[in-house]
């Protein structure tokens, strides 16, 4: 897998991708600001490092794929700051966003929605090229098919469309696009949810390979803990538009510190039959708050196993450090 | 399948799981057929049975719930009506009984104040308790089995544990039997005493979860268990893959099917189809060279 492609790894000394405060409300119905406002991300603060995976889990509605597609500047964010290579991605407009968007790239869920039917699968790998206006026709198919090579598509298919191919095969081509520009980013966005389980570890390990090969930042969104904790350096849990803790992966799963975190975990069935028989699983009450009307104070306590009031409902926890590289926001971290 | 017992199909989209429990409750789609074979339900014949019976039969001895219960639930009727309807189409239960064991069967299934909940629409519903709502219905004729396809696949996990929970607690405490069909092996773990691996509509593997997941003996088991991430795995270790894609079930390869995928075929696998055989007490494999006999390091391959 050498010689093909030329992607610079960022030689930043500092994190790849900074979100200080990051708020993306969406205004619903009403007009004229009388509707109410789902508050998909409400003040997101974290870092990712060149070179690492950071993964981004929580349930559905939590805000994680809005949060991926806010940093990648595909919706403006309401508020904070985005920080790419050093330089702010909110103020940017036109074709300063353009050029830095050759540097971050997406990958979808689902891999028989995000590529058009109608168009060759060489034409879909190389259009980021021809929209960048990089090199003459020659160039870019010579480019396109090391690409496909590189993520283990046979290179002589570029003339087929995507209906010919499997699931796997199609999310190959999506990773294909976005290798085809040079990124030092990739959100991948439930990259694995919609394929087979046989199918899902050959992505895996496409995307630890490629990670490997081209010095690669991810920023890996799924709702599998499971796939994750393989995957990923650190992790990044979310609930109803916050950040509840950050770890190394390894310390989130053993030492998790943030009640929502535990609950998560103990969800989780393990394939081992002796293990499973012993796990016993924190079963949480009553339903996911609407993120319009998002409870005072903390946003679990709603559902927490171990609130204590007047406090936790009442005044929002800070997401602090509790250890080495580890924050959480909870009033009691580590009691549950 | 005994009284009571808990059954996982495991296996990937297109092995035949989800026609297998059709076929189970006689409703394989057109053009399909079943073309052979018997399914023995208390000892009557479920392929030749009547129309008649048949209506008696599904919804009655066997339920069904499915994956995504927005399209098994009428939208434009009550979730209360629809319980009793299901009470109404069978003739265990009169009218007035069917009436009254709607609100008990809400409760049953843990759905937080059933009365004033009974009279909502499943749109009012979050996706965890329209399932429940699916498994109070399926419950209401008091079946002798319950057929759950993919019941939690389309729910967060923190849902799916406590779906899990309750369909263990009615099997516990109802004595249903359940036919749990799932492609991920831990939530077949979680729920099933015993478990069927099938792979290009046929079964490759069965026996008790717990003997099968600890010692598989077919390598298509051995490459599932390995290439799915344990949430307590302790070193990064790479996942296994399994080359290739299923088989297309029009053309499927000679000898056995998975030999085209398997990285310990011998010569003979492309040639003969093995014959699933026991290979230990209760459990059965249909492999010529079995796991057991695969050495180590030939094992230690990472593919």
């Amino acid at each position: 897998m050498k010689q093909q492609l030329e992607i610079v790894p960022s030689q930043r000394v500092g994190p790849l991708v900074s979100v200080t405060d990051v708020y993306k409300h969406f205004p619903t119905g009403g007009g004229f600001g009388r509707g109410a406002v789902v508050k998909a991300v409400d003040g997101v603060t974290f870092e990712i490092a060149a070179g690492e995976t950071l993964g981004l889990v929580g349930e559905s509605g939590c805000g994680k794929s809005t949060l991926g597609r806010v940093i990648m500047q595909l919706q403006p964010a309401t508020a904070g700051s985005i920080k790419f290579e050093g330089r702010e991605l909110t103020k940017m407009r036109g074709n300063e966003l353009r050029q830095v968007r050759q540097r971050m790239q997406i990958i979808f869920q689902d891999p028989y929605a995000s590529l058009n039917p109608r168009m060759a699968i060489g034409d879909i790998v190389a259009e980021p090229l021809k929209n960048f206006g990089l090199g003459n026709k020659r160039e870019r198919e010579k480019r396109v098919q090391q690409v496909m090579k590189v993520v283990g598509l046979n290179p002589n298919f570029t003339n087929r469309y995507p209906h010919e191919f499997s699931g796997g095969q199609r999310q190959r081509i999506g990773i294909a696009r976005a290798l085809v520009l040079t990124p030092s980013l990739i959100v991948a966005d439930e990259p694995i949810s919609a394929l087979d389980v046989s199918i899902q570890a050959q992505i895996v390990n496409l995307l630890e390979d490629l990670q490997t090969e081209y010095k690669l930042t991810y920023l890996f969104i799924a709702h599998d803990l499971s796939v994750v904790r393989h995957v990923s350096d650190r992790v990044a849990v979310m609930y109803l538009g916050k950040i509840v803790e950050v770890a190394n992966s390894r310390e989130v799963y053993d030492n998790p510190l943030h009640p929502y975190t535990k609950v998560l975990l103990s969800s989780i069935p393990y394939t081992d039959p002796v293990l499973e028989a012993r796990r016993k699983p924190i079963l949480l009450k009553g339903e996911i708050p609407s993120p319009i009307n998002p409870p005072k104070g903390c946003r679990f306590h709603t559902r927490c196993p171990i609130a204590q009031f007047p406090i936790c409902g009442e005044v929002e926890p800070p997401l602090e450090k509790k250890a080495d590289g580890h924050v959480a926001a909870c009033h009691f971290p580590g009691k549950l | 399948m005994n009284p009571g017992e808990t059954l996982g199909i495991v296996g990937e989209s297109g092995s035949g799981k989800s026609m297998t429990a059709l076929s189970i409750l006689n409703l394989v789609p057109e053009p399909g057929r079943i073309s052979g074979g018997k399914i023995l339900f208390k000892n009557r014949d479920v392929v030749t049975m009547t129309s008649g019976d048949l209506l008696e039969y599904r919804g009655g001895d066997v339920a069904m719930i499915f994956q995504d219960p927005m399209t098994s639930l009428n939208p434009v009727l009550r979730v209360g009506f629809q319980i009793e309807e299901a009470m109404r189409a069978h003739s265990r239960f009169d009218k007035r009984q069917a009436k009254a064991r709607v609100i008990p069967l809400l409760e049953r299934v843990r759905i937080p104040s059933p009365k004033q909940r009974a009279r909502d629409f499943p749109f009012q519903f979050s996706g965890g308790m329209r399932q429940r709502a699916m498994i109070a219905m399926g419950l209401a004729n008091e079946p002798s089995l319950l057929i759950a396809d993919e019941p939690t696949t389309a729910l967060d996990v923190t849902v799916q544990a406590q779906i899990l929970e309750l369909l263990k607690e009615l099997n516990r405490e109802l004595g249903t039997a359940i036919i749990l069909i799932s492609h991920n092996v831990a939530v077949i773990s979680s729920l099933c005493t015993r478990v069927m691996v099938m792979y290009a509509g046929r079964v490759v593997e069965s026996g008790p979860t717990r003997q099968v997941f600890d010692h598989p003996e077919h390598p298509y088991t051995w490459s599932l268990l390995r290439s799915v991430p344990r949430v307590d795995e302790r070193r990064h270790e790479r996942l296994i893959s399994i080359q290739g894609m299923p088989p297309d079930l029009a053309r499927l390869p000679t000898g056995c099917t998975f030999h085209p995928r398997c990285q310990f075929k011998v010569e003979r696998c492309l040639r003969e189809e093995p014959p699933l055989v026991e290979v230990a007490a209760d459990q059965e494999a249909r492999c010529w060279v079995l796991m057991r006999n695969v050495s180590k390091e030939s094992q230690a391959v990472r593919t």
